[in-house]
């Protein structure tokens, strides 16, 4: 297991290397520069060129990469163009925040995801399974943009049950330290703090976990069809054990695999691609933040960004597939 | 007894409105500024961007400053200043008692030291970035500004190496905010995050990317700010930043969407400010490419599109229909130039004249981002597009994204293109020399007459003879009808009700330290 582990995390490297040199020659081929799009309509070339030499652009792009991967070996990723922040401080500022709002979002797709698969495939057909996957459909289907923003019109605008936006209240007495709000609070013991920080999670991470609940919920479903119709189950139930424990003890591990592998792939999509929510939620996240860099062509931010989400995909594919020994033990690492 | 009763009653009703207007300003109370995004940083002489300059205006103070609402300039830091005969040599008295939020003296030395890590690329504190608005505005590093002498404390003294008229309009940019010099050498490169300046607010918290707080300075040599603390929240989504001002989370946002105009207008609790405006927006016409070089043809354009039209449409009527490259706002406006009237019969006249009668196919670039001038490209791109349609001209849509599009129209690629442009400084010199002369123009105009008129203005200190030839410089322009300028916008501002003197500037960015809370 160890072992496996070991070599999960030394096959990371290549990968890693991988996409760095891809990230760079994307980034730096696409028309548009830092220099272009910081001046603006202010962009004369003698502006230009004059900000370019300052930036190291006009240097060739050998020179440039090579100036990159030295960096890039010493552990730092360079400083962000626009505001000259180190990348890593951006990254470990702007992280905590998606991957707060992708952890709780996950958790309301799970919660509400799993039990309404498990119950729709036990009453087939039934009006609640015709209902749920309907319902399912839509959700997948949902632009969330709209979603968020109807969201916010209902139940803050009209409603006022929640407040419409953001992380935190203004004028609450709080510190972020790792910047998980959440955890911050409770290590701090302050629990106004804490109760506005979850008050304002519930719109976006409901939101946000909309289409991976709807996912989840139809491959649970499909899942725990086929194998409810194995024959282990029906010798379950000739042995006559209630209905419950055949369900939730026979059926739903062995149906956990395939639930496992979409739930870990969906918190790697939300982890990387929470943009949308973020924008409409103001809430201060990596994913809006490297698409405004894209914008700006902070080639610095852009590379580092992208090489740590590549990071957490690898990292998290690896957590998924040493789970799936948790609850299938034929299952075992070399 | 009667009589009496109704004096007393006046004398009460006019008493309680002295009383309460005084009593209202009463200092106190946190400001949330809702906007569309964060602040990039706060050091102003790095940065580029409005979110930066509108928290960076709360905490810094420059030499000079503008008088709020308007481009006219008025001491600041400096008390009075004169400029030497051959306008060369600019000497600044300034003003007495002013400390550094960390507690240092603001004296010639700080300001000397300032200009210094701006201007001179060997400057231990030349650091953290390009100093970009400092190239800009003077010519490159060390640029025009020769050098800053210190005459004694309070006496500082500028020897240019050129004249430059709009000298005092760009010292009064924000970022040209004056920053303490110990602050900057304790904090290096990060001196961004640790601003210290000698403005009405001191910053309390950057949370990147969600808000940034302020807290009024207790020091501050004018008087105290009104508002105990001010937070700047980001919150990108126009809708989203719209429902929370509804919802009262927000106490004012700009980047009011023009289909939100309405409803702010009509509810009570809310109220619209309108920036004065400095922008122009535009649709410019490429010499290089036929027919664009025939001027009948780019009259005949300037007849054909309907800009009161565009404006009710994509403005909520907040604009005003451009007929110069300039706006209103700015001094030297020429307000006797007759505009080419909307008049699709004259344009086919004209296009018919020039040989088109039968009219020719071409790409028009739209803008493929929200700018203050132009708030929905495509939208006024297709507008424009169905109005060239109606005399005969068939429009190709094009666009490209925000980078590559300045990089290709800067570089005369487009035939035509949609784009504006927000003034610095408030000097006529920063809209035509900027936009139009042959060494910037963007759409191969290069009227050497033109040329001639603005270099002569650039280094005319006299302010009756640069109205003068600037107002001629706009005839020229309307004469050779390079653009078809489309309209000055005015940028909305969604407040509550409550919220009492708030004036914005022209510039884009103002202070706040004047604005209260009723109630």
């Amino acid at each position: 297991m160890i072992n496996y582990i070991i070599k999960r995390l030394l096959a990371l490297i290549p990968i890693l290397i991988g996409v760095a040199v891809i990230v760079f020659l994307i980034v730096h081929l696409i028309p548009g520069d830092p220099a272009q799009t910081m001046l603006g309509e202010r962009a004369t070339d003698e502006a230009l060129q004059r900000l370019r030499e300052q930036m190291g652009l006009n240097d060739p792009l050998p020179v440039q990469f090579w100036r990159y991967v030295k960096d890039l070996l010493r552990g730092d990723l360079g400083r962000s163009i626009m505001s000259n922040n180190p990348v890593s401080a951006e990254l470990s500022q702007r992280f905590p925040a998606t991957l707060e709002l992708s952890f709780f979002a996950m958790v309301f797709a799970v919660v509400v995801g799993i039990p309404a698969g498990i119950f729709a495939s036990v009453n087939q057909n039934s009006w609640f399974d015709n209902l749920s996957m309907l319902v399912a459909l839509i959700g997948v289907s949902m632009p969330i943009f709209w979603l968020g923003l109807m969201f916010i019109w209902l139940f803050a605008v009209e409603l006022g049950w929640f407040p419409p936006s953001s992380r935190i209240g203004v004028g609450l007495d709080f510190t972020p330290i790792t910047n998980l709000y959440v955890i911050d609070s409770i290590i701090q013991l302050n629990f106004s703090a804490l109760k506005d920080i979850l008050h304002h999670l519930v719109l976006p991470a409901v939101a946000l976990g909309t289409i991976p609940m709807a996912i989840i919920a139809r491959m649970t479903r499909s899942s725990m069809l086929e194998v409810l119709r194995k024959d282990f189950i029906r010798t379950a139930y000739a042995k006559g054990l209630k209905r419950k424990i055949v369900i939730f003890k026979h059926a739903l591990k062995n149906a956990m695999v395939p639930i496992i592998t979409v739930v870990g792939l969906q918190f790697g999509v939300l982890l990387g691609g929470a943009v949308m929510t973020e924008t409409i939620f103001s809430w201060p996240g990596l994913g809006k933040y490297l698409v405004d860099a894209i914008y700006a062509r902070d080639f610095p931010i852009v590379q580092g960004g992208i090489l740590f989400f590549a990071g957490v995909f690898v990292i998290v594919n690896l957590i998924v597939d040493l789970s799936y020994a948790l609850v299938d033990p034929r299952i075992q690492y070399e | 007894m009667r009589k009496i009763t109704l004096t007393t009653l006046i004398i009460l009703v006019v008493m309680s409105v002295f009383v309460t207007g005084v009593m209202a300003q009463e200092q106190g109370g946190t400001l949330v500024f809702g906007r569309g995004g964060d602040t990039v940083g706060l050091d102003p002489i790095q940065v580029t961007d409005g979110e930066s300059f509108k928290v960076t205006q709360q905490i810094y103070d420059t030499l000079v400053d503008y008088t709020p609402g308007t481009t006219e300039v008025e001491p600041a830091l400096a008390t009075d200043w004169e400029v030497s005969e051959d306008g060369l040599t600019w000497t600044f008295n300034l003003r007495e008692g002013v400390e550094f939020h960390d507690g240092n003296p603001f004296n010639a030395e700080a300001v000397k030291w300032n200009f210094d890590r701006w201007r001179l690329e060997d400057h231990p504190y030349h650091i953290g970035g390009e100093f970009t608005y400092y190239g800009y505005m003077f010519q490159g590093f060390p640029g025009i500004i020769q050098e800053v002498n210190v005459v004694d404390d309070l006496t500082v003294e500028f020897v240019l190496s050129e004249k430059q008229a709009p000298f005092l309009n760009n010292l009064a940019m924000v970022p040209f905010g004056i920053a303490s010099p110990e602050a900057v050498k304790e904090h290096g490169e990060d001196y961004f995050k640790n601003p210290v300046g000698t403005g009405a607010y001191t910053l309390e918290e950057w949370r990147q990317g969600d808000r940034v707080i302020l807290k009024a300075n207790e020091n501050y040599w004018r008087e105290r700010a009104y508002l105990d603390e001010i937070v700047f929240r980001s919150i990108p989504d126009n809708s989203a930043r719209f429902m929370e001002l509804q919802s009262g989370t927000i106490d004012m946002m700009d980047g009011v969407s023009p289909e939100d105009v309405e409803a702010v207008e009509s509810a009570d609790e809310l109220k619209l400010s309108l920036r004065p405006s400095m922008n122009v927006g535009y649709f410019a016409m490429n010499f290089n490419f036929e027919p664009f070089d025939d001027v009948r043809v780019r009259r005949a354009f300037n007849h054909a599109i309907d800009k009161q039209a565009i404006i009710d449409a994509f403005y909520a009527g907040l604009a005003e229909p451009a007929k110069n490259p300039m706006p209103p706002s700015i001094w030297g406006y020429n307000d006797d130039i007759e505009p080419y009237e909307y008049n699709p019969e004259k344009a086919k006249e004209l296009l018919a004249e020039a040989g088109y009668e039968d009219g020719f196919e071409f790409d028009l670039w739209y803008l493929p981002v929200p700018r203050p001038y132009i708030p929905q490209g495509k939208f006024i791109g297709q507008a424009i597009q169905s109005y060239l349609s109606e005399i005969g001209v068939t429009a190709n849509l094009v666009t490209y994204d925000w980078s590559t599009y300045l990089d290709k129209t800067e570089h005369q690629e487009a035939p035509t293109y949609m784009l504006g442009w927000t003034g610095d400084n408030g000097d006529p010199d920063n809209f035509l020399y900027v936009l139009l002369d042959k060494t910037n123009s963007n759409n191969a105009y290069e009227s050497e007459e033109l040329h001639e008129v603005l270099v002569e203005a650039q280094k005319t200190m006299d302010q009756e003879t640069r109205v003068e030839l600037y107002m001629e410089a706009q005839e020229i322009i309307h004469k050779d009808a390079p653009w078809v300028p489309l309209v000055h916008s005015t940028p909305p501002i969604a407040l509550k009700s409550n919220v009492e003197n708030y004036v914005p500037n022209p510039t884009g960015t103002e202070k706040l330290h004047r604005v209260w809370l009723a109630e």
